[in-house]
């Protein structure tokens, strides 16, 4: 029995064939896993792909020591439950500065904490191939981006060298020093990530369902407590609400919204009637223009 | 004007239920690709308010359209590109109405971007082709719908845009419509549909415009929800390039790949399209369950009666409707890298997921992309597309591109560089490999070895003019032959008053002289002769070709590794001179480029040594 719509079904098998070119062709791929929804549907297509043997790579994540508490919960139980390989690094240089999103700002904690422990766990494990669940209608800078991302030497992303990319013809030669990131939901929506996910019945992490949290509202944005962590400014005082997520990425630089979705049904159906776009939440896209095409040109997913 | 086509899913289509079209958007520089987008995106209601808001903030910026959005700034992406208001990559666009699911290619216009719209439409079930009603159809429109045609898509919609900005927009529309048709009379679309609209203000992209009450078919939008591409690939017969072995137990080995045509059923005997080996499909596994049987797109894995040899790069098929399996094709080519094609040169083909040496043999003819025209060509540059042969060193199974784009689209890659440099389509094999069967000979390489008693062997001296490579070559031989070995020396100049007299020195002659100098060397070693070879060959490739033609420890590379300064100083021809007076053209060194070896066998540094003292030295690593 097969319920997906023939529109989720060409993307599935897509996705499966660019999961199985890396396998084939790379020497040592891994999968970049950051716990999100796109994450969680790219590592159950991985599952699928390799089907019945497991996927041939280990799962990455990148820990900033600043996830919500039941995101590393979900991590954990995804990866027992099908015995995958993780690894998880974080940058030690980071912490020994004593960087946080708090104390440094979302800029460097990104730059320290995202995109160079990157680098570091790639070149560390020697990592010639790296997935991961950026997809092209995400934002504009991402629009262009290949399937298989080239990287010079130093993870550079440079939009002039990139390869034209044909048919599903994938060019997945690289001398050393070089790596490919390669994204096998590029052609995917945000819907499309929901709709499969309901589809499939993959778990979510439950901060993307209404539930209600302390939170506190700064710059406009419903900003969740997850701890102590978060130091309250003069006058603030948390306040329950009832939000969900619609990215997750670091707390505190993700933002809740107001919402009583709290299932996969409310969530596509709140989606459909939305007029915010999924990446407003990020507080690291909006700090200039075309701030994620220097991101990537730095090396950021 | 023709009717919107009947599709079986009409009645029992729920949302989304015709599924996903993939189309391109072309058409030349100012015709209004991007606003055209912006607009569909726009009008679908995909754009969330704060997109807008950073619309209407860009449009004050870099806008061109006075107070409105500017529309076209929602999907010109990069920073360097909605500077300059021009669109250099191809760029991809997700939107959906309440019928269907799209993903839009945007890709730029102008003739230097040939090879940007050939990769949007590589991946597209249709294409948009904009005219400006003002200026009718320019060249650009008769290139793109060209390579449209060249690509393999059978649908096109005609945006007849900016109708808003032409007098009698009636008889403008028709005459380009009847300009179109005519043009594209041979190129093999099976829908040709045009529509006049205004992108920027919205006229026959999503609603009927009440301003054109002259034109009452389908809008834009209209056309590409109901756009019936359930094509045959169904009925092709099955195509199963093997992509990747699954083998997780001794008790489990599995084939798993993407159908790229027709079907295949548990039970069906297949055959392995190199080997000709045949066996059965027991099982369809996917993580869903087994299936009774996958259709052209799924990708699944298969399990096989037999234990048979079978790799990645195996194509599956029917025992009865086979590919054809050839050392030789013929394909057009399109040109996509900065440094010209190379007839002769070793490339990497992507064919399916097979990954082979390939050659350019020769250029049939180039096409003009403007006019269609056929011209002589030695070369193909940047964006230009040529109708070639090719040939690989062992055969492959090819399909011609147009009844079976999985198995007849390739693409080359540079073997140094691993850049994506050409993406070809293959009309036809020329020889079926298995026709050609090599001639056993009884008096073979080995037992010419053993009359000589002493192995065969070519050595390749490789460096600057004026290097020594000769000198010591010469030395070297003298030493063999009083040792009572069988030698022989080829040399550059030599072989260039002969062999090689029609070749000059451009870089693709240079390919060629390597090459016939490195099959020449071949059939000597084979002969049993020690064969030393003077050749300054430049390039790493066409070392690394000739290499290849020979077994391990049979080719020795020698660098005769002498500085630039050196030679100049030398200068034993008078060449460096000449050239550096501007008389001598494409002279390595000075005008052309010479790659060192990275690996080679030895390296000599000449300076401080005699030619003699160099060939001792070598003489000793040889092991004659």
């Amino acid at each position: 029995m097969n319920t997906l719509s023939p529109h989720l079904q060409r993307l599935e098998a897509e996705a499966i064939h660019i999961l199985r070119e890396v396998a084939a062709e790379c020497a040592h791929p891994v999968m970049l896993y950051s716990i999100g929804k796109d994450s969680g549907v790219m590592v159950h297509l991985a599952l699928k792909a390799f089907f019945p043997a497991k996927p041939p790579f280990p799962l990455l994540h990148v820990d900033t020591q600043w996830k919500f508490r039941e995101m590393i919960e979900h991590r954990d139980a995804l990866v027992a439950q099908h015995g995958l390989e993780l690894l998880v690094h974080t940058n030690p240089e980071g912490i020994a500065r004593g960087i946080s999103p708090v104390a440094s700002g979302s800029s460097v904690h990104t730059q320290v904490m995202k995109t160079d422990a990157l680098k570091q766990a790639l070149d560390h494990y020697g990592f010639d191939a790296a997935f991961g669940g950026a997809r092209r209608d995400e934002e504009k800078s991402r629009a262009k981006e290949r399937v298989f991302s080239f990287r010079a030497p130093g993870h550079v992303w440079d939009p002039r060298r990139q390869r034209p990319e044909l048919w599903n013809l994938y060019n997945s030669r690289i001398r050393l020093g070089e790596t490919l990131r390669v994204f096998p939901l590029s052609n995917w929506t945000e819907m499309d990530v929901w709709e499969y996910t309901r589809a499939e019945g993959i778990p979510v992490v439950p901060l993307y369902f209404a539930a209600p949290r302390p939170v506190v509202k700064r710059e406009g944005q419903w900003i969740v407590r997850d701890d102590e962590r978060l130091p309250l400014l003069a006058g603030e005082q948390p306040e329950m609400r009832r939000v969900r997520f619609r990215s997750l990425g670091c707390y505190p630089l993700s933002a809740a919204i107001d919402s009583d979705a709290d299932t996969l049904d409310d969530i596509i159906e709140e989606m459909r009637v939305s007029r915010s776009s999924e990446r407003a939440g990020r507080l690291i896209d909006s700090d200039e223009a075309a701030s994620m095409e220097k991101k990537k040109r730095e090396g950021y997913f | 004007m023709q009717a919107l086509p009947d599709s079986p899913l009409a009645s029992d289509a729920p949302k989304a239920g015709r599924g996903l079209l993939r189309f391109l958007t072309c058409g030349s520089v100012d015709d209004g690709k991007s606003t055209l987008i912006g607009r569909l995106l726009y009008d679908c209601g995909n754009l969330p308010d704060d997109q807008l808001a950073a619309l209407e903030r860009d449009s004050r910026k870099h806008g061109t359209t006075g107070e409105d959005l500017d529309l076209a700034l929602l999907v010109d992406g990069l920073e360097a590109e909605r500077e300059q208001g021009i669109t250099i990559d191809v760029a991809y666009r997700y939107f959906s109405s309440p019928r269907r699911a799209f993903i839009v290619a945007d890709t730029p216009g102008h003739e230097q971007y040939t090879r940007n719209m050939a990769t949007g439409a590589s991946n597209a079930d249709a294409a948009v082709l904009l005219v400006d009603a003002r200026k009718g159809l320019l060249v650009q429109t008769r290139r793109h719908a060209y390579l449209c045609s060249l690509l393999g898509l059978r649908h096109v919609v005609v945006a007849v845009n900016k109708i808003d900005l032409v007098a009698d927009g009636e008889s403008v529309f028709q005459q380009i419509e009847a300009d179109i048709r005519a043009f594209t009379a041979s190129l093999g679309f099976i829908t040709l549909a045009a529509v006049p609209v205004s992108a920027r203000f919205g006229d026959n992209i999503s609603t009927p415009s009440s301003r054109l009450p002259w034109y009452t078919g389908p809008t834009l939008l209209g056309w590409l929800e109901t756009l019936d591409i359930t094509h045959d690939r169904d009925h092709s017969p099955l195509r199963f390039p093997v992509q990747y072995v699954n083998r997780p137990n001794v008790d489990f080995r599995g084939y798993a790949g993407t159908v790229s045509s027709g079907v295949v059923r548990a039970g069906d005997p297949v055959v392995v399209a190199g080997s000709g080996r045949q066996t059965v499909v027991t099982r369809i596994v996917t993580a869903d369950g087994d299936l009774l049987e996958a259709r052209a797109g799924q990708a699944v894995t298969l399990t096989l009666e037999d234990e048979i040899d079978i790799a990645r790069g195996d194509v599956l098929s029917a025992p009865d409707t086979r590919p054809e399996v050839a050392d030789q094709f013929a394909a057009h080519l399109l040109w996509m890298a900065e440094e010209e094609l190379l007839p002769g040169r070793p490339y990497l083909m992507r064919l399916g997921t097979a990954t082979v040496p390939v050659r350019v043999t020769s250029i049939r003819h180039k096409v003009d992309v403007n006019s269609l025209e056929h011209l002589a060509a030695r070369t193909l540059h940047l964006n230009e597309v040529g109708f070639c042969n090719l040939s690989t060193p062992t055969p492959v199974a090819v399909d011609p591109y147009t009844e079976f784009p999985g198995t007849g689209a390739f693409i080359l890659i540079d073997r140094q560089t691993n850049a994506t440099v050409g993406a070809g389509m293959v009309s036809f094999a020329l020889r079926r490999a298995t026709n050609v069967h090599r001639q056993a000979l009884t008096v073979d390489r080995v037992a010419r070895e053993q009359l000589n008693a002493h192995p065969a062997k070519a050595i390749w001296f490789t460096g600057l003019s004026g290097s020594g490579k000769s000198t010591i070559a010469n030395a070297l031989e003298q030493r063999l032959h009083a040792q009572g070995i069988h030698t022989y020396l080829l040399d550059g100049d030599n072989v260039r008053h002969g062999l090689n007299r029609d070749l000059g020195f451009t870089d693709a002659d240079r390919v060629e002289n390597i090459r016939r100098v490195g099959e020449v060397a071949k059939l000597m070693t084979d002969a049993g002769l020690v064969v030393l070879c003077s050749f300054i060959s430049p390039f790493r490739a066409e070392r690394q070709m000739v290499r290849e033609l020979f077994s391990a420890g049979e080719f020795v590379e020698v660098f005769v590794d002498t500085p630039i300064e050196e030679c100049i100083q030398r200068d034993p021809k008078g060449l460096y001179a000449r050239a550096q007076a501007g008389k001598l053209k494409n002279f390595t060194g000075i005008d052309s480029p010479y790659e060192a070896p990275e690996h080679p066998e030895l390296r000599i540094d000449t300076q401080g040594r005699t030619p003699e003292q160099a060939a001792d030295q070598l003489l000793g690593v040889l092991g004659l």
